[in-house]
């Protein structure tokens, strides 16, 4: 009894000390609270609906920072790790039977071999070379999809797959419970060695191998990490949309997700997240004019990278928080000295 | 069938290497990663296509106005778009997205997405050895090999030609030798808006004019760059023709060759890459690969 009140006390105490002297902090905790309890309130199936396809996309959006943010390996057709999740949990599905907790995870895997497939050719391109190179591994994968119809179904694609679940709550619980789950992992995976390893290698390539680390190995992880949860959230959508069709390997698929990334401020991975759960709602409330939808779209993106180019998440995060000069801990932009240090904030 | 494939590889070359040409020479000079440049020449095809149809004049004036409007155009959005965000190569990339998508958008709402066609200069065909070759493919051709003849003697004779080799060899330098980085990099833009321009004015006869119509040259001309070594003038022009015969040859020879030609021009590309990372005329600069 007495190690559950210490537990109790502990969790209290570090949400004061940790969580609610920052506004971001608080914003997240109040964006996950919310996500949990919206179905409480609301039942409106068109509402839960987006905010699906928005949780799903928000993995698919982080797992391309965690690639081309973090590790600086410029992705330009991030929709084939989706479309090979998409693809191969429709198949494992259909042809054997597997049950949606076992088609996801084995077509992600079918994701982390075709990271690996494109990851070895791509260790020797850099920068404008390999974003260009990885721009035709999904169409390439698309013009065989559509040589082999009776496999893949060319054109309408794979259709009829198992539901997750059969309530559409019981599919946004699911849905949200898995993103943050996979958000929370790829940012820890980020904060520890490895992460800080891929982020050097975006910074110093030569010098990290100067280091006597094996860079060849940790691209390869990058590649086969971000192409693992690519997969899980391409398979989420093929069994919420019972339809895995060739539109999951488009280049607009591709392009999508850099929108999304560098709009939400790369090297962050909660900057994609937000930007997914701001943009795509927003393209759904734009619904109302279908015939400017996607100019609208497109005009908002320009605009704000004129007046905020690193993202917009991490200019709203600069105007609440200043950095400590001395000790390098974040601060609410109210105060005038350091939380921790005591330093004169200006 | 042999001939068939020769013709269509030749045409489809032409506009590959086009393209690919004012692709690498933004990129070289002001580092931007236009992906909106193709999109550039669907604009420009729709102008043609607007003069000849709407306003009933010859495709010769459509291309006279046409070329000049998109030119301007890319000119324009450049200066407002991109180039204020220059420094940010994240944000220049989505930026050029964004830019093509509204293009596109832009067109879809004043032409709907109808397939349109734009009659040929000159109508008819002769016989060479029992092919029937139409005029415009000729004209397609000629025009292509001498558009790119004079932007070789721009790039090699002319001041500023001189001017936009050495930014691309070394921004700073160059500034420091008095050459206003900016500005080059503006008219190196203009150019190869231009050259986009011309493609579509050149090839608009042969093709069916659409709002989509800019994806899938976009993939070829990326292909085509990589191949032949990013800002390697005679690289793209080879890699072009290479790459414009693989797919004509796919097409033609192959069952469902049709849903396979990009698959198999892009893999010729990584597979030659797999050899050589710098391209076929590339050269391997150590940070830039």
């Amino acid at each position: 009894m007495d190690l559950i009140r210490y537990y109790i006390r502990k969790f209290f105490k570090l949400l004061k000390t940790e969580v609610f002297v920052l506004p971001s902090r608080m914003i997240v905790l109040l964006f996950i609270i919310g996500l949990l309890v919206l179905p409480l309130i609301t039942n409106d199936p068109y509402l839960l609906r987006i905010l699906i396809l928005a949780s799903i996309f928000a993995i698919f959006a982080a797992s391309w920072d965690l690639l081309s943010g973090f590790t600086g390996q410029m992705n330009f057709g991030h929709a084939l790790f989706f479309g090979v999740g998409a693809y191969g949990a429709a198949l494992l599905n259909l042809h054997l039977d597997l049950p949606p907790w076992g088609s996801i995870p084995l077509g992600a895997l079918g994701a982390v071999v075709a990271g690996l497939i494109i990851g070895i050719p791509c260790l020797r391109l850099r920068g404008t070379y390999l974003a260009l190179t990885t721009l035709s591994f999904p169409i390439i994968l698309m013009g065989i999809v559509f040589a082999i119809p009776e496999v893949t179904g060319g054109e309408l694609g794979i259709s009829g797959l198992d539901r997750i679940v059969r309530s559409r709550v019981g599919q946004y619980y699911i849905t949200v419970v898995v993103m943050v789950v996979m958000v929370v992992a790829m940012w820890k995976i980020t904060d520890s060695n490895i992460g800080i390893i891929f982020h050097a290698i975006r910074e110093d390539e030569v010098a990290v191998r100067a280091s006597g680390i094996n860079t060849t190995r940790y691209k390869l992880m990058a590649f086969c990490l971000s192409g693992f949860f690519a997969g899980m959230a391409g398979g989420l959508y093929a069994h919420f949309m019972r339809i895995a069709g060739p539109s999951t390997l488009e280049v607009s698929m591709s392009f999508q997700v850099v929108i999304w990334a560098v709009f939400g401020g790369v090297v962050t991975i909660w900057g994609p997240v937000g930007a997914v759960f701001i943009l795509f709602p927003l393209l759904e409330f734009f619904r109302f004019w279908p015939e400017f939808r996607m100019l609208l779209f497109a005009i908002v993106i320009l605009l704000i990278l004129l007046f905020m180019p690193q993202g917009l998440l991490p200019w709203i995060r600069d105007k609440i928080e200043n950095e400590c000069p001395r000790c390098k801990i974040r601060n609410v932009a109210t105060r005038k000295t350091c939380r921790i240090c005591a330093t004169s904030m200006h | 069938m042999f001939a068939d494939i020769i013709i269509t590889s030749l045409i489809n070359g032409s506009t590959y290497a086009l393209l690919a040409i004012g692709f690498s020479l933004v990129f070289g000079v002001a580092r931007i990663v236009n992906i909106a440049h193709t999109a550039f020449y669907m604009v420009a095809a729709f102008c043609i296509f607007f003069v000849t149809h709407h306003l009933g004049f010859h495709p010769i004036v459509g291309m006279l106005i046409g070329v000049p409007v998109v030119t301007l155009l890319g000119m324009v959005t450049y200066w407002i778009f991109i180039a204020p965000i220059r420094e940010h190569e994240a944000a220049v990339l989505i930026g050029t997205i964004a830019l093509a998508i509204a293009l596109q958008e832009v067109m879809l709402l004043i032409f709907t997405g109808d397939y349109r066609s734009v009659p040929p200069l000159v109508p008819g065909f002769f016989t060479i050895i029992g092919v029937k070759v139409f005029y415009q493919q000729l004209i397609t051709f000629v025009a292509a090999l001498v558009i790119l003849g004079a932007l070789r003697l721009l790039l090699m004779k002319t001041r500023l030609g001189l001017a936009i080799r050495s930014t691309a060899q070394d921004r700073e330098v160059a500034n420091l030798m008095g050459m206003n980085e900016s500005r080059v990099a503006l008219y190196a833009v203009g150019i190869s808006i231009a050259l986009a321009g011309f493609t579509g004015a050149v090839v608009v006869p042969l093709t069916i004019v659409e709002p989509f119509m800019w994806l899938h040259p976009l993939i070829m001309m990326m292909a085509v760059v990589v191949l032949g070594g990013l800002g390697s003038i005679k690289g793209s022009f080879f890699a072009a023709y290479i790459l414009g015969f693989a797919e004509a040859a796919v097409v033609f020879l192959i069952p469902m060759g049709a849903f396979l030609k990009g698959s198999v021009a892009l893999s010729i590309m990584i597979l030659v890459l797999l050899i050589r990372p710098e391209g076929l005329f590339g050269i391997a600069f150590e940070e830039e690969r």
